[in-house]
């Protein structure tokens, strides 16, 4: 029929690209990085392999922010948190499984015996527990942004002050992960990890199965995302976004709307941070300074706002611009990304995905 | 049609039920009474009260900042007043209700300037507007059934854009948009229709049939026109108000509402 509503979830070569991808994940990077000896020119080093799982962490969070921002039109310079609010509350866990290898070799984490702690602040209750973690992974970014979400939407706070509100959040929340007292490591965060799951961490057996499970994670978000967008609910978010009076005059409350993918998205910005943690080794409040936040918005642009495809591919060229210029010109990575980011909203307003199309 | 007007509302007198049944015993769908709103110290309705029968295709007209629009914006939850009250039927306060459920109960509204779904196509847009479940959990999981698909072809003829179906709706001419807004409306299944300047950029040729459609809608719904173009309202009018300075100044027939002196200096100066 023609008209017919929204796309195909996927089209045959959709598909193919994505068994493509898969495979590169879950089979050839294994082979290269494990199977294949450290001396062949065809072995992928253990930096490499962190280097991309890092970039699948962040690509998931720009697939979230993708389906707030792209589709719901809701611009958020705060998910950086609900990143590290995930990040945090794996990363206790992880403290946890150190045990009594710390420096100190006490059973506390070593920043609680250097604060002369005698026993676990309140928010450690049960952290030893790797499904309680989990738990909180989910539920803290979630809920905050559920609570946040529902007086902001409900009081129809909208478009630049809804932006700077998330710029505050975060701001607010780095301040108090900064203190001492809040009892998360202060400045120096988590780190120093040395188990999960009883398994030590730094193994390239653990490092690919901590890659494996974050390229699942991947492509599981993507396919949520892409389900969600072509369904009727998706329809309706892009309508909120382009006209919400009208929206709400056909009879949707659209607070309902809203508040349910921005809950989902600072969800998976958890479960993103969560898988961040244990393969890049550390977790502090940097993680949730304003600028982090902001470069999140700048990966989604450039790749192209409600694409879903766009942000993976802006996460990965960003980062990957990122680790080129911070090793080859340290100084002068902050340039570049406003350059490329000034370039882009000035020629690419539909990002790279804009330009793959116009090709076509 | 469902039959809801004969289901007379009875769970007595609290009407906070977003989806209770439209109660027209008396044969009147939208009743106003004394309403007022001022902004910043401008009374833009001074004490409106105005009531609307079923099945009745008013007419209103009146100078520029005559409060049209307001009373529209209060009809449908955008401003509340600050005093007197809105009943839908009998028994439904829309005064105390949200946007979305004064539409759920059977308001639809068309904009001054068409407001429609830019990025989607006719048909998505016809889709989104259809009377359905609209909650966030029934739109995850629905699928149009054939009898829907049915009511969206329907309504594409009926607003004459189906050959445009799958078109991007930012991509139609400025009186298609209309029309596409007015199939929007028709696909929510309301009572009570409020139109403001719906002919508005059209030609004269699609103003003539837009005058046919409401004429034909009159009686199965209820219609609240507004408009500038008094050819257009010549044309369609059974009954007219005249607003001025957010109160009614007459109301009846053409000829009636012409001749009123009251009105003549209203328009004409003094």
């Amino acid at each position: 029929m023609t008209g017919a509503p929204g796309q195909r979830f996927y089209g045959p070569r959709g598909w193919a690209i994505l068994a493509l991808c898969s495979i590169a994940i879950f089979v050839v990077m294994p082979l290269l990085n494990l199977a294949v000896p450290a001396d062949s020119p065809f072995h992928v080093s253990a930096y490499w392999v962190t280097l991309f799982g890092k970039i699948m962490c962040y690509a998931i969070v720009a697939v979230a922010l993708d389906l707030v921002w792209g589709y719901a039109g809701i611009l958020s310079l705060g998910h950086g948190l609900f990143f590290a609010l995930g990040g945090y509350a794996f990363g206790m866990y992880l403290m946890r499984q150190i045990g009594s290898d710390g420096q100190y070799r006490q059973p506390m984490p070593d920043f609680m015996v250097f604060l002369d702690w005698k026993e676990f602040p309140w928010q450690w209750w049960n952290s030893d527990s790797f499904l309680w973690c989990a738990m909180l992974v989910v539920v803290v970014p979630g809920l905050l942004a559920f609570v946040f979400g529902y007086f902001a939407f409900r009081s129809r706070v909208k478009g630049v002050y809804l932006s700077i509100i998330t710029q505050a959040l975060t701001f607010a929340a780095m301040l108090l992960f900064f203190r001492n007292a809040t009892g998360f490591g202060g400045n120096n965060g988590f780190t120093d990890f040395r188990r999960i799951l009883d398994i030590p961490i730094a193994t390239p057996q653990t490092r690919m199965a901590l890659f494996a499970i974050t390229g699942a994670a991947l492509i599981g978000t993507l396919l949520l995302a892409r389900w969600l967008t072509t369904s009727r609910f998706g329809r309706v978010l892009a309508a909120i976004r382009d006209a919400e009076q009208r929206v709400m005059f056909c009879g949707y409350d659209t607070v309902h709307y809203k508040l349910f993918v921005w809950t989902l998205s600072a969800v998976i910005c958890g479960i993103a941070g969560a898988l961040y943690v244990p393969q890049v080794g550390i977790i502090n409040p940097g993680e949730m300074s304003p600028a982090n936040s902001i470069e999140i918005a700048i990966w989604v642009a450039v790749g192209g706002r409600g694409t879903l495809i766009g942000p993976i591919l802006g996460a990965g060229l960003v980062n990957g611009a990122k680790s080129f210029f911070t090793q080859a010109f340290p100084e002068y990575w902050l340039y570049a990304l406003g350059l490329i980011f000034i370039l882009v909203t000035l020629f690419l307003p539909h990002g790279v995905m804009g330009l793959m199309k116009k090709k076509q | 049609m469902t039959g809801n007007a004969t289901t007379a509302n009875e769970s007595g007198g609290f009407s906070r039920v977003a989806s209770g049944d439209l109660d027209t015993t008396h044969g009147v769908v939208l009743y106003l009474e004394d309403i007022s709103v001022s902004f910043d110290g401008f009374k833009a309705l001074d004490k409106l009260s105005l009531s609307i029968d079923i099945g009745e295709l008013r007419c209103v007209i009146g100078p520029n900042g005559a409060g049209k629009t307001t009373m529209m914006d209060v009809i449908t939850g955008k401003t509340r007043p600050d005093g007197g009250s809105v009943f839908f039927g009998q028994t439904i306060d829309l005064t105390r209700m949200s946007e979305a459920e004064i539409s759920t109960a059977g308001v639809g509204r068309k904009f001054q300037k068409p407001t429609i779904f830019e990025h989607h196509s006719v048909f998505e847009n016809l889709e989104l507007s259809m009377k359905a479940d609209k909650k966030v959990r029934s739109t995850l999981f629905s699928r149009l059934s054939n009898e829907q698909r049915d009511r969206i072809a329907d309504t594409l003829g009926l607003i004459r854009l189906r050959e445009n179906s799958g078109q991007i709706a930012g991509l139609l001419s400025h009186g298609q948009k209309q029309w596409l807004e007015i199939g929007m409306l028709l696909m929510q299944e309301p009572r009570l229709l409020l139109l403001d300047e719906p002919v508005a950029g059209m030609s004269d040729e699609e103003t003539e049939r837009t005058g046919e459609l409401f004429v034909s809608l009159a009686g199965k719904h209820s219609l609240v026109v507004v408009e500038h173009d008094m050819a257009f309202i010549e044309k369609i009018a059974r009954k007219i108000t005249v607003l001025h300075e957010g109160s009614v100044l007459a109301e009846g027939s053409m000829s009636q509402v012409q001749n009123d002196p009251k009105v003549i200096e209203v328009y004409l100066g003094r």
